[in-house]
């Protein structure tokens, strides 16, 4: 991305965030509060993931024969099955159904969307009517869907009103929901009266009835089934599962996962043609005329099928809880964070699946890789993984190498290709801090110097209102080689200090180890700084990979000679404790997975341990306030740091919120800055309530630092910071 | 069939469906018809695929498409329920069940108490092999037609407002 469209792309997404972002604020944060107080009264949530994703993972491996089942079950039910290769020949055989003077009347699918049918077969002479009610809204007002489930998330109840007064001029005033739900739903009666052909999608099939699950809360679906006698369903030959019974923990897990329902009012289960009466010009009718097409679309599934990284994609069941989840896509909505279709984490596969890497390339960075997404989709995809591919992949295609030259000696990378600037300086960070800690104090002063700010800003999206960190003149690593450990240690840890805390925020690796040290544990520094994050967040796998290489090649001898691995930095550990199993061999990955440990987590575990609390700073009631950092939350370890800081007597608030906004290198780029402010408002907020406010705050990322320091005004330390002696 | 029937059921069930703002009644045979009397008219019902509950002489029979089409309630069975869920399924048997259940205000469903199962896994249990040996439809239908999309959840979009549960004893 050039600096003109760096700017552009800002201003492009401040101007959405202006009009869409507080319809779609509200409601994600509805629906993923709502996801959170559903599947915690689920008792058996995680055995349903378990089982959801045992399904689609045999179902995908088995897809052809599936196909094959499917299409037997439905033609000796006497329906039809086509199995169309892309859009083009999906919508010519949809075409081929209807006349072109029927009306046609669609229950929301996002598959439909896919293929662009409408267009197709407004163009061949028919009339087609969304009848979901938001999917209506936005056939009305001609705008695409911002969101999975609820396509016109980004609308206000008084955007509609406008829309439909501007539109209808109705003779009573819409101002209330009842009102425009009630014109609205009478609107719609009238198109399913005079409807001659009803298209549905499919959340699922089955392959051993030949039946369609369908999920709604409307009715409309139902309505569209009944109302015609010619019923063609298009769906993505993903959504066949083997059995009927396959179907009972997308039942549970789906309507929970997306809207916070715990099911919807409807899951039609539909075995086609249907038995179902329809009206005749007087009397109901029997169903023995009925027609019943299913339309099976491929348009490059099978080729993601055999994509070993894309084909996690194909479990996805669209119920949005990647999207409801991510703090970016809160604030910006699906018209930002989507493709040509599809919205939210889940579309960068999609999208890079079913229309191409330009369609993925235009949001792709609006992931930072936080994580929390994978623990709310209902089939654990790897979400952040697939995104990071798709990073990759368009960094490999990308073609302008103009400034190379000037970033070459800073960013000894191994990539290939002409990545762009920006995506170098930050993948390659370590370069920069190692060189930026050798020459402190001047590279501090020449950092902040404006007219080298201007320069970072032009050539590498730089975004000039955030603070440059100040690099450390002495490193950790050179601090702790002038210390003494205890005399007859318990334990022995090596102690890896991410590239910021060996150049830059030095005081939580000096606390780290002076705490571990009063705890009776023998400390090594490691010489390794660069765990091979910084290059993962740009989308550089093959450096990242390097890196992790390096990483392996230092600890394994200290793992084997039986001590400990401990981190501070969250996102770091999270390459050891997860991203490694996608880079290194699965031996090396246990080992460095199994026996590296967050600083607070480790501190937790020796105090549980009989290690003596007293050695360590008492908090004497001492008011604070904790952000958690968003991969510590993935893994499960901001428990940790709150049992310790409780027990050493700090009296403590917590944030609840996804992501500080900052993630990485996310809030410094500037075409992102706005999101990324926005976002950490959020933050504020909860830090500046009569509760927190006044309140010691902490946070366990270096992100979060200085995401915090910059929207707080105060500098935020490390909870290390405040135990050690 | 796996059921449980009794007093545990018929509480646990109807705690569901009162949280779901379903209305519902505990009844017997003999008084069904006095029942669905009450609700209110024009109402529409289609017999019952139950040897042993009849859809009452009294409830007028679906036959034309304007009165299914106006009436303020339609009665048919169902021939699940689901506890955990405050579900009700109702099937394609006969054909008129679906436009009748779908298009009137209020949605009177009646189930037999012993066809009431615990959990979304019995109902299922039951479901795979109906829907693979006779095909047809079920509607795992909980709660009244809802939508948020107008800026508020508001009842009855496209299917009734209201929902009324019978259990025959």
């Amino acid at each position: 991305m050039s600096r003109k469209s760096k700017r552009a792309k800002a201003a492009q997404i401040r101007e959405t965030m202006a009009a869409e972002g507080a319809s779609v604020r509200e409601n994600t944060r509805g629906f993923n509060q709502g996801r959170y107080d559903t599947v915690a009264d689920l008792e058996n949530y995680e055995e349903l993931k378990d089982e959801a994703r045992r399904i689609k993972e045999d179902a995908i491996e088995r897809l052809p024969e599936l196909i094959d089942q499917l299409t037997e079950t439905i033609e000796a039910n006497g329906g039809t099955v086509y199995l169309a290769e892309d859009e083009a020949d999906a919508n010519e055989y949809i075409a081929s159904l209807v006349e072109s003077d029927e009306t046609v009347v669609k229950s929301k699918s996002m598959t439909t969307e896919e293929i662009e049918v409408n267009e197709h077969l407004e163009a061949e002479g028919a009339n087609v009517v969304e009848t979901d009610l938001g999917e209506w809204v936005l056939q009305v007002a001609d705008e695409a869907p911002s969101h999975l489930v609820a396509p016109a998330i980004h609308k206000s109840r008084e955007s509609i009103a406008e829309l439909f007064r501007e539109q209808f001029d109705p003779d009573r005033p819409l101002d209330t929901p009842e009102d425009l739900t009630a014109f609205a739903s009478e609107y719609l009666a009238d198109a399913f009266e005079n409807a001659d052909v009803g298209m549905t999608g499919a959340n699922f099939l089955t392959a051993d009835s030949g039946s369609m699950m369908l999920v709604t809360s409307e009715g409309n679906a139902r309505k569209t089934v009944t109302a015609t006698d010619r019923h063609v369903a298009v769906a993505g030959v993903e959504k066949i599962v083997p059995s009927v019974e396959d179907l009972q923990p997308f039942v549970e897990l789906i309507g929970r996962s997306g809207t916070g329902q715990d099911i919807t009012a409807y899951i039609s289960l539909l075995t086609p043609p249907v038995e179902t009466a329809t009206f005749g010009e007087d009397e109901l009718e029997g169903s023995d005329d009925r027609d019943f097409h299913l339309v099976l679309i491929d348009n490059g599934r099978m080729a993601m099928r055999e994509d070993e990284q894309l084909r996690e994609t194909l479990y996805c069941i669209r119920c949005s809880a990647c999207a409801n989840t991510c703090a970016n896509f809160q604030q910006v909505g699906g018209h930002e964070f989507g493709g040509e279709t599809y919205t939210g984490g889940i579309a960068g596969g999609w999208e890079t699946g079913v229309h191409g890497l330009d369609s993925s390339e235009e949001f792709v960075d609006l992931c930072t890789g936080c994580s929390r997404c994978v623990e709310a989709c209902p089939v654990g995809i790897d979400i952040p993984w697939i995104n990071t591919v798709v990073r990759d992949r368009i960094n490999r295609g990308a073609e302008d190498h103009s400034y190379d030259f000037l970033v070459d000696g800073l960013t000894p990378d191994a990539e290939e290709g002409g990545m762009s600037l920006q995506k170098r300086f930050f993948g390659n960070f370590v370069t920069v801090a190692k060189l930026g800690s050798l020459f402190a104090p001047v590279s501090n002063r020449l950092a902040s110097f404006g007219p080298n700010r201007w320069i970072a800003e032009r050539l590498l999206g730089v975004d000039q209102r955030r603070d440059m960190p100040q690099f450390s003149r002495e490193t950790l690593k050179k601090w702790a080689s002038e210390r003494d450990g205890p005399a007859d240690p318990d334990r022995e840890v090596v102690f890896m200090a991410d590239t910021y805390t060996n150049y830059m925020h030095v005081e939580r690796g000096k606390a780290a180890i002076r705490a571990l040290e009063a705890l009776n544990v023998d400390v090594e520094v490691a010489d390794v700084t660069e765990s091979g994050r910084a290059a993962l967040s740009q989308g550089m796998v093959a450096t990242a990979t390097r890196h992790g290489e390096r990483v392996a090649d230092e600890l394994l001898p200290h793992v084997e000679d039986g001590r400990d691995v401990v981190i501070v930095e969250p996102s770091d550990l999270a390459m050891l404790r997860d991203d490694y199993g996608r880079l290194l061999d699965a031996e090396t990955y246990e080992q460095l997975s199994e026996n590296s440990y967050e600083i607070l987590e480790y501190v937790y575990g020796l105090l549980e341990n009989g290690a003596d609390a007293d050695a360590l700073r008492d908090g004497n009631g001492t008011e604070i306030a904790y952000h958690g950092h968003c991969q510590q939350r993935t893994l499960g370890l901001a428990a940790h740091t709150e049992a310790v800081l409780e027990e050493l007597g700090y009296d403590l608030v917590t944030s609840d919120v996804e992501c500080c906004g900052m993630a990485g290198s996310f809030g410094f780029k500037q075409q992102y800055y706005d999101v990324s402010m926005a976002v950490g408002e959020e933050l504020r907020e909860q830090f500046s309530t009569p509760e927190a406010e006044g309140r010691t705050i902490v946070a366990s990322g270096t992100s979060c630092h200085d995401q915090l320091t910059d929207l707080m005004k105060q500098d935020v330390p490390h909870p290390i910071e405040l135990v050690a002696p | 069939m796996a059921t449980t029937a009794g007093d545990a059921t018929v509480n646990q069930f109807t705690a569901a469906l009162e949280e779901l703002d379903v209305g519902w009644t505990l009844t017997t045979t003999d008084e069904l018809p006095g029942e669905l009397e009450r609700f209110p008219e024009p109402i529409v019902g289609v017999p019952f695929p139950f040897e042993d509950v009849s859809l009452p002489e009294s409830i007028p029979r679906a036959e034309r498409s304007d009165g299914v089409k106006a009436a303020s309630t339609g009665v048919t069975a169902a021939t699940l329920g689901i506890v955990e869920y405050g579900s009700v399924v109702v099937e394609s048997k006969p054909p008129e069940t679906e436009p009748v259940s779908l298009y009137a205000d209020t949605h009177v469903a009646v189930v037999r108490l012993e066809d009431i199962v615990d959990s979304m896994s019995d109902a299922f249990a039951e479901l795979g092999p109906r829907l693979r040996e006779t095909g047809g439809n079920a509607i795992i239908a909980t709660g009244p037609s809802a939508t948020a999309d107008m800026g508020a959840l508001v009842r009855g979009v496209h299917g009734p407002s209201d929902v009324h549960v019978v259990i025959v004893k």
